[in-house]
């Protein structure tokens, strides 16, 4: 693109405080200057050369700045991670995702050591509502501060809701990988019951408030998985892999869900 | 270096108010209807928003943040209907908000935690450092800027909730009860800066300290029990009350005067 600039004339009359210059010619020129950086770069050497009275006030003025600038804090390099972190997950959440993750690992702990008297893997069992949990977090009202402020701004709603979502299982997921790994159990067995229970947790959750929506959902897995599992000492038939049809089945629809309702997520609602 | 004046600084408005509602109507909880069929038009200008506890001030002033949605009626935002998100994205940016139970990171510094909010804002990411900045300077924390909000004090955490709240230039500002925990001083250099920013910007302030009305805004809105029972200027409320009402000043006495009429104020509190 070839820009045209303005003439050696004029931006000598513009330095002399533009008396000689037409006033159409003078807004034009100032306009120019404003995103032109070669020409303001021609109008501070003209001024050099050949203004001294503007020279001269700019000194007084940087004379009486220096002292100030000298003093003024100058704004800390460190902690950048911190902020590019707090894109992706809020404090409140820290805790509670270390929480999720030394779970998986007493799970694992668990498995290892007696993994000869049960026949039910507790890393499968716990695989669902671990992540579930960290969601909750990241949403619940007693839980961040700032959720009112964070249900206000423009870039509330389903990416944000993602966004922290993805942090949570990022998080989870290679730690219970490591978990199914050592304990030998099919990543897709407890992978995808995970993922359904993460998103049905966000799409019921725009109805009645994400952290309702994780605590119904951990009782309702309590009640129907984990107790039956307990008792007769098997895995249930819903994690055989038998069951991955379903499971399949249900992410789809609450992804299904999540989309549809999808303004839901930037209203104070959803943070009950 | 971007341009000082962009087309749509120049470009004409179109749009009357700033905040206009129309039989606006918000139920909280199941039955409750906090704000009950309100019709109010809000320009540029310091609105101070009065009102009993209970009357529904922080129920408008979060339905005005668009967090909470109308039940009926109609809410209009920059001469534009509110509803759905897509269109809530944009309108939210010119928006600045400050709620009334201000949650905020005790591990941020303030400088981090304004920048966080100017990043949920979407300010764009070369504007957000001068733009923090700006921010922090105008509610008279440059010096604190690097400290961590947990060693300030509450007077300092509210400004911290105001530098956010302007942080994106907004045209509409939505402060919910922002003098509590302000000292004197503090409340008289937050004056200044209400009426700073409301030369080209529309305030709303919520509170119920009747002398911050008369010191700081153009425009006075009474509200009792989610119904607009007066909006005029401090002088108009004033006006309204005899010698023969309760109060201290003559806006207190005009204050009660208008609750009166409409059977509020009286009661056991």
């Amino acid at each position: 693109m070839t820009v045209e600039h303005a003439s050696e004339r004029i931006i000598e009359g513009y330095a002399r405080g533009g008396a000689g210059l037409p006033i159409d010619e003078m807004w034009a020129v100032e306009a120019h200057l404003e995103a032109c950086r070669e020409c303001r770069d021609r109008l501070s050497a003209a001024v050099r050369d050949s203004v001294p009275e503007v020279v001269a006030l700019v000194e007084t003025v940087w004379t009486d700045l220096e002292p100030q600038v000298a003093i003024a804090a100058v704004m800390p390099h460190r902690r950048r991670r911190t902020a590019r972190l707090s894109k992706w997950l809020t404090p409140a959440m820290v805790p509670w995702l270390a929480m999720v993750v030394a779970v998986t690992l007493a799970a694992l702990l668990l498995d290892l050591v007696d993994a000869g008297s049960r026949q039910a893997s507790l890393v499968l069992l716990c695989a669902p509502v671990l992540p579930v949990l960290g969601v909750a977090a990241s949403w619940s009202r007693g839980l961040d501060p700032a959720y009112e402020l964070t249900a206000s701004v423009p870039r509330a709603g389903l990416p944000l809701v993602l966004r922290r979502t993805a942090s949570v299982l990022a998080a989870v997921v290679p730690a219970l990988l490591v978990g199914g790994w050592a304990t030998g159990v099919m990543v897709a067995q407890w992978l995808v019951p995970c993922l359904a229970f993460t998103v049905a947790t966000l799409a019921l959750g725009g109805a009645v408030g994400v952290t309702r929506a994780a605590l119904w959902l951990a009782a309702v897995w309590a009640a129907v998985i984990v107790a039956p599992t307990v008792a007769t000492s098997r895995t249930a038939a819903a994690l055989e892999t038998g069951g991955l049809p379903v499971w399949g089945l249900i992410l789809a629809l609450a992804i299904g869900v999540v989309i549809a309702r999808r303004g839901a997520y930037s209203e104070l609602g959803a943070h009950r | 270096m971007t341009s000082a004046v962009n087309a749509a600084d120049l470009a004409p408005r179109t749009y009357a108010w700033e905040i206009r509602a129309s039989g606006l109507k918000v139920r909280v909880g199941r039955k409750r209807m906090a704000v009950d069929g309100l019709d109010l038009s809000l320009g540029t200008g310091v609105h101070g928003l009065l009102g009993p506890n209970g009357a529904g001030k922080t129920t408008l002033i979060r339905t005005l943040a668009t967090v909470l949605r109308p039940t009926e009626g109609s809410l209009e935002l920059f001469g534009e209907p509110v509803r759905g998100s897509g269109e809530l994205r944009a309108l939210r940016r010119r928006i600045g908000y400050l709620p009334q139970e201000f949650g905020y990171y005790k591990r941020f510094t303030v400088r981090e935690f304004v920048e966080y909010m100017a990043w949920l804002k979407e300010v764009p990411k070369a504007d957000v450092p001068a733009a923090v900045q700006r921010a922090v300077e105008r509610v008279g924390l440059a010096d604190r800027a690097d400290e961590r909000m947990k060693a300030l004090s509450g007077g300092m955490v509210r400004r911290v909730g105001i530098a956010q709240a302007i942080v994106n230039d907004p045209s509409v500002l939505l402060l919910d009860e922002p003098t509590v925990g302000l000292d004197p001083a503090q409340r008289l250099r937050f004056r200044e800066l209400l009426q700073d920013v409301g030369q080209d910007t529309c305030v709303v302030v919520s509170t119920h300290l009747v002398e911050d009305v008369a010191a700081a805004c153009t425009d006075v809105v009474l509200v009792t029990e989610g119904r607009l029972v007066f909006q005029g200027t401090p002088d108009d409320l004033a006006a309204a009350g005899g010698p023969e009402h309760v109060g201290d000043s003559p806006l207190e006495r005009g204050y009660s005067a208008l609750l009166q009429g409409t059977g509020q104020g009286k009661g056991s509190w």
